[in-house]
């Protein structure tokens, strides 16, 4: 029934939001999320799909948690009466446990049809705001946030987040559970922080929330280079953030994502090959969403302190703002660059530094800025830095290191299509080396992540 | 939920101040404790002796063992708690955040187990 899947991917974690919050219990919630699809197969395709489907899964989710609590709860009702052995203390101990969590359950009223309309009204509202907010709490180790939210929030799975941290599954499956087990014990509540806390604890949701969109904008590995839903999704969940707190670095990132996002159908070609910046199809862009990034830019910028995700917003607007590549005013992105590096000194934005540079005053200057890096060592292992670095090279008709570059990068490159764009590049320097005649090929900013 | 804060700081730090500036801290102290007791989060609450006047037991294959004061090396001690009820994390980091000794030490704030 591909009514439900439809459903199902639109609408489970949403669902699954709104359980956490009325069960209490991350476990709990992923059970009743379950049932609650079990009871739509076999009851839609006869009853059909209802009218609000999100508002049925809840409910019928949350029936059948309580009932399945409040049966647990006479079990253990009727075992205590029974002469159990006393020396079970782990069942005993198991039942205390069990009423505890049925006793906070129940104790919550029955749900009435104005509570029903509640779940949906206004973005302080919105449950996955609010778990967000959980799973982004600062009592929880950095690394556990991220693959909370990944994992609660956006359903991604515990091997994707595992790819896309490099760090193996057992890990991100260790991290989730302990960052679990500390939310119920330590009871870190399900709400949206108080406005006195707002604006510490957004820092954190900020950088999670580009991360899923990163996640979904240029997936670590697999057939398809975007996975439209993740994106789409950190652009909805931040839209929220911005209506709760326009601080300019909010409306910095949700211009960044929108100004990713409008390039979208332009960087794969037809085949799933990808295209890059300067050569993308630019009446392919998205207007409306250029236009509205760059007005959140302009926002952003007019307000106090700027910080790195406005300052992003800003160099993906002065490519948005070129009608082609050649027009691109390389003077201003490098301004922009430096600007940032002064605020955020990552060997990655001072790689796209180079990159730009290289643009306005030529390749030699930039693969002497790029060769630096390298030599510290940081970036060695970062396919965009050798394939830069390649890039580079071939403009400077160095193609036997240029070719020994690309391979480099393809050895590190996780995405098929982005190891098939690496392997024609390859081909055509072999072809070319095979040819008398040199001429200078067209310039092009190439391989910057950020800017494909 | 109960929730007990470990107030940690740099013990001498107490015998470098003047007087008026212990007196000082004295009083803020009896205000925390009582706008916690006026707000319903105040369980109980205890100043502790220096670490000097502490001793650490163990008890090895039967035997008993007593050594003086614990982890002279760091920085900060134990030098006080308070036991507060809270209905969330959230709650407890708001009450935790107002004591004194937050300014000038850190504060541990531990959930007890339910009984």
């Amino acid at each position: 029934m591909t009514g439900l899947e439809d459903v199902y991917r639109r609408e489970s974690r949403r669902v699954f939001a709104t359980l956490v919050r009325l069960l209490g219990d991350f476990d709990l919630a992923e059970e009743a999320l379950h049932d609650a699809f079990v009871a739509a197969m076999e009851q839609w395709p006869t009853d059909g799909v209802p009218a609000n489907p999100r508002a049925w899964l809840v409910s019928t989710g949350r029936f059948r948690a309580i009932d399945a609590l409040r049966k647990r709860a006479r079990f253990d009702r009727a075992l205590a009466s029974a002469h159990v052995p006393i020396a079970d203390h782990a069942i005993a101990d198991h039942a205390i446990a069990d009423r505890s969590i049925a006793d906070r359950s129940i104790a919550d009223p029955e749900m009435t049809d104005s509570e029903m309309t509640r779940w949906q009204v206004g973005p302080l509202a919105d449950d996955r705001l609010r778990l967000i907010f959980t799973c982004c709490h600062p009592a929880l180790p950095p690394d556990a946030r991220v693959a909370l939210t990944l994992r609660e929030v956006c359903g991604l799975t515990t091997e994707e987040i595992a790819r896309a941290f490099f760090v193996p599954a057992p890990t991100i499956a260790q991290r989730i559970v302990r960052a679990k087990s500390k939310i119920r014990d330590a009871r870190i509540p399900y709400q949206v922080p108080a406005r006195e806390d707002l604006a510490e604890r957004l820092d954190t949701v900020l950088h999670v929330i580009y991360l899923v969109f990163n996640e979904g904008y240029s997936a670590t590995s697999g057939t398809e280079v975007t996975r439209g839903t993740l994106s789409t999704e950190a652009i909805r969940l931040m839209r929220l953030v911005v209506e709760l707190l326009p601080e300019p670095e909010c409306l910095g990132l949700l211009a960044l994502m929108l100004l990713h996002e409008s390039r979208r159908d332009a960087r794969t070609s037809a085949d799933g090959e990808v295209v890059l910046l300067a050569d993308q199809d630019r009446h392919r862009w998205d207007r409306a969403a250029i236009d509205e990034g760059a007005a959140l830019v302009t926002r952003a910028l007019g307000g106090r302190p700027v910080g790195p995700f406005a300052l992003q917003a800003a160099i993906a607007a002065v490519h948005a703002g070129a009608p082609e590549s050649t027009a691109t005013d390389w003077d201003e992105i490098v301004g922009l660059y430096e600007w940032l590096v002064r605020l955020e000194p990552t060997p990655i934005v001072a790689l796209n530094r180079a990159v730009a540079i290289a643009m306005r005053d030529g390749p030699t200057a930039g693969l002497a800025l790029i060769d630096e890096i390298l030599a510290r060592g940081e970036l060695s292992e970062y396919q965009f830095a050798h394939s830069a670095r390649a890039d580079l090279l071939r403009r400077l008709g160095r193609r036997a290191e240029a070719e020994a570059a690309y391979r480099r990068a393809l050895t590190l490159a996780a995405q098929t299509p982005e190891q098939r764009f690496l392997r024609r590049r390859i081909e055509m320097l072999v072809t070319e080396a095979g040819r008398e005649d040199e001429r200078e090929r067209r310039q092009r900013p190439e391989n910057v992540r950020s800017h494909s | 939920m109960k929730y007990l804060c470990l107030l940690f700081s740099e013990e001498a730090a107490w015998g470098r101040m003047s007087k008026a500036e212990q007196d000082a801290g004295v009083q803020q102290y009896a205000a925390y404790s009582a706008d916690l007791k006026a707000s319903g989060h105040y369980v109980t609450g205890q100043r502790l002796q220096p670490v000097s006047s502490a001793t650490v037991v163990r008890m090895r294959d039967g035997k008993m063992s007593t050594t003086d004061g614990p982890y002279a090396e760091t920085k900060e001690q134990l030098g006080g708690y308070y036991l507060i009820e809270a209905k969330d994390l959230n709650e407890a980091l708001q009450v935790a955040s107002r004591c004194p000794g937050a300014h000038h030490g850190s504060i541990e704030v531990r959930p007890l187990f339910e009984m």
